[in-house]
């Protein structure tokens, strides 16, 4: 019997139309828009003037306190506007325009580094790389990734968890990158292993998967303390506290993070980053988006450089498809609608998935009917109608009490209520009062 | 049979006696010494419990008014001055006199002047959208048009135009108790001064684009020329990222601005038509319709 964890979760249709395709580079953009803000914390501050000439990997934002990341230029050649911009969080935010320089070879170079297993630098370098290299977790949550890594003297540390869950429907980004990227992926992680001084580390793999699975079990045959599981098919598997539950059976607080109980939890494409940063002195600038959807022509995995409009990536899988409804950054679990295709990919981006009408539309909600769907999948063990109604009728209070905050957004209450009820846009709503009411608290 | 009536009703009699005792005896031993002037205060009060005066409910504002030594700064917005004045003879203290205001909804995007460019499915409420993203149109300053700022107003002097899309402002019944202030995620409902023919001039938009982007997400968006700045001889319109505010204090309600404004996002309420046609002939299109929809109903 695999390992999961035990309480709630959904099987929704995987559509993991692309995992066989494998990863391009996407043709260098003519325009990228960076948005400063691209990590959860305080945004970046700009560095650069309009018409400043950067190279590629320059630093052109730098972090603006602890819990914020540094911002290196995706392409050489010059900065043309700082703007604001339409980004994926649907509002107009400060960016910056970069227009590339077509005579710049740099920017057409197509490196492929030679794998390199010497680890040769000290674990407060480490540390310190990844801070400036603007590393933040690539699963989705865009924390920084030093942030994580900063642990204080005296926290028992164990274990660390590689989440290579991938649970959300259609995406296969990570997939991918640890079949093509695997050997890489071992050496990031014996990084980072090197850094913690920590000798365990545990790669998670879901079921469908199981091409990666044999990969990561022939690298690590031979390496003490690595070990590879293969865990049941379930969402939200890819959430830090559920991967850590099924792996471990350790329990994170609620309100408390996975280093509570001696883990830390990094994400494929996030050590992929480190390996990058760390051997072959490269900054955060591109990664493995899936452009999907099921009446997409070529789908596939792409290397996009970071501020490369979402438009081009459209264009390069066949241009929209028609009775299209929908864009979403990310998967259809968690992913959130984009405005319009301008929009550019961020840190953050996973996937880029086109909807059609027949599956976009949200059925209209009716009343409750009290069948408790909605709480026997929640993986957090939270009452999501209740929740609803707290916050529909704004007992804030109550709601907070009700641990409304560990609300980890998976949407399975959502996926799950026969009477379509937008549970988890109320939750979320709750959620960014109660924290506006404990802030104000402070 | 005449003996168990006797004892039930004896036995019930001082049953009766006893709890009466006690109740007397805990009355007096835990009374609680009210101030009679604050029901007095509370009948005065027009009973709203609509929290306009930043006080939960007319019981506990009347509470603050007796406790509070100053009252200059407390104010009942529904009530107005008259009451303000009955209170303060009550209480032998002395109130600032305030103009009554009024709110004035600072968006003029009606699905005509400004197109939708996506479509939003999910609960239909102002705060939710807001959160979500910048609405379904280009414009991320204006109304939402999910009528929260409707739901809140108990007073019904808000409804929502099923033409424009946005709410209207029923000037007689508005108390300008603020609730709908605070409920719109967009700031774009104000208090401004009503005066007796409720004459009215404001910047009707929010956008704060630079002017060809505001424009282009809706016709009737301020651009941030400055003309009206230029125009005003009060020096009451000041512009702050692309956009003007006229202050209601230092305004004078000349009208200057209002023709000169090119995208005619500046509106005027209630004043009578114009002797002379406007310079800018454009000025008859739109807001004028605007202006209509508003003006019927503040008459009624």
């Amino acid at each position: 019997m695999l390992k999961t964890f035990p309480k709630g979760g959904i099987h929704p249709p995987e559509n993991k139309l692309t995992s066989s395709k494998n990863i391009k580079r996407m043709p260098v953009p003519k325009v990228v828009y960076v948005p400063i803000s691209q990590h959860i914390g305080i945004p970046s501050e700009i560095v650069v003037n309009v018409k400043d000439k950067v190279e590629i990997g320059q630093v052109i934002a730098k972090s603006g306190g602890f819990v914020s990341s540094n911002i290196h230029s995706p392409v050489a050649g010059t900065v043309t506007k700082l703007d604001k911009i339409i980004d994926t969080s649907g509002y107009k935010k400060q960016c910056i325009v970069i227009r590339t320089d077509v005579k710049n070879e740099s920017n057409f170079e197509e490196i492929e580094y030679p794998l390199k297993k010497e680890i040769e630098l000290q674990p407060k370098e480490i540390l310190q790389r990844i801070n400036d290299f603007g590393i933040v977790g690539l699963g989705g949550a865009t924390f920084p990734s030093h942030v994580k890594l900063n642990v204080k003297e005296g926290v028992k540390l164990d274990c660390l968890v590689i989440n290579g869950v991938e649970c959300e429907p259609y995406l296969t980004a990570d997939h991918r990158l640890m079949l093509e990227k695997g050997e890489e992926i071992l050496v990031g992680i014996k990084i980072l292993m090197h850094a913690l001084h920590i000798d365990k580390a545990i790669i998670g793999i879901e079921n469908n998967k199981k091409d990666a699975i044999e990969i990561f079990k022939n690298l690590t045959s031979t390496e003490k303390g690595i070990q590879v599981a293969a865990l049941q098919v379930k969402y939200p598997q890819g959430g830090e506290k559920q991967l850590v539950r099924a792996l471990l059976k350790r329990e994170v607080p609620k309100n408390g993070l996975p280093l509570d109980v001696g883990v830390i939890v990094h994400n494929v494409g996030t050590i992929f980053a480190i390996y990058q940063a760390i051997q072959h002195n490269k900054p955060l600038i591109e990664r493995v988006v899936t452009v999907t959807g099921k009446k997409v022509e070529n789908a596939s995995n792409f290397w996009v450089k970071i501020g490369t409009p979402i438009s081009d990536l459209i264009t390069e899988v066949g241009g929209l498809p028609e009775g299209t409804r929908k864009i979403v950054n990310g998967g259809p679990m968690m992913g959130k609608a984009i405005k319009n295709t301008d929009v550019p990919v961020t840190k953050g981006t996973s996937g880029i998935l086109v909807i059609s009408e027949d599956e976009a539309s949200r059925g209209e909600p009716k009343n409750c009917i009290r069948c408790g769907e909605c709480v026997s999948v929640c993986p957090m063990g939270l009452e999501p109608h209740l929740l609803m109604n707290l916050t529909e009728k704004g007992f804030y209070e109550k709601a907070s009490n009700e641990d409304i905050m560990t609300c980890i957004e998976c949407g399975s209450c959502s996926y799950v209520c026969p009477s379509h009820r937008p549970l988890l846009d109320y939750i979320r709503f709750g959620k960014n009062i109660v924290k506006k009411l404990e802030t104000a608290k402070n | 049979m005449t003996d168990s009536v006797l004892y039930s009703v004896l036995l019930l009699a001082s049953l009766g006696v006893i709890a009466s005792v006690v109740l007397y005896i805990v009355s007096k031993k835990f009374y609680v010494y009210e101030n009679p002037l604050i029901a007095e205060v509370e009948e005065i009060l027009p009973a709203a419990n609509c929290g306009g005066c930043g006080s939960p409910g007319c019981k506990s504002f009347a509470d603050k008014l007796v406790n509070t030594e100053d009252i200059s700064d407390l104010f009942c917005p529904v009530g107005g001055n008259d009451v303000m004045k009955l209170v303060a003879e009550k209480l032998g203290k002395t109130v600032a006199e305030k103009d009554p205001t009024v709110a004035v909804v600072r968006c003029q995007g009606s699905c005509e002047v400004r197109p939708k460019t996506t479509e939003y499915q999910g609960p239909r409420t102002c705060a939710i959208s807001a959160m979500i993203y910048s609405g379904e149109t280009d414009c991320q300053y204006g109304c939402l048009g999910d009528g929260d700022c409707v739901a809140v107003c108990q007073f019904d002097a808000m409804y929502m135009d099923e033409e424009t899309g946005l709410p209207v402002v029923i000037t007689d019944k508005c108390t300008s108790c603020g609730a709908c202030v605070d409920a719109c995620p967009r700031d774009i409902i104000e208090m401004r001064p009503k005066n007796k023919r409720d004459l009215k001039i404001y910047v009707g938009c929010l956008n704060e684009d630079k002017g060809g982007i505001a424009k282009k997400a809706c016709s009737v968006a301020c651009i941030g020329c400055s003309k009206c700045e230029d125009v005003c001889p009060k020096d009451a319109i000041t512009m702050f990222n692309n956009l003007a505010y006229i202050d209601p204090v230092l305004c004078t309600l000349c009208r200057k601005c209002v023709p000169v404004c090119p995208t005619n996002s500046i509106i005027e309420t209630n004043f009578p038509p114009r002797k002379e046609k406007p310079v800018v002939k454009k000025v008859e299109s739109k807001v004028a319709v605007n202006v209509e929809s508003v003006k019927p109903k503040t008459d009624a």
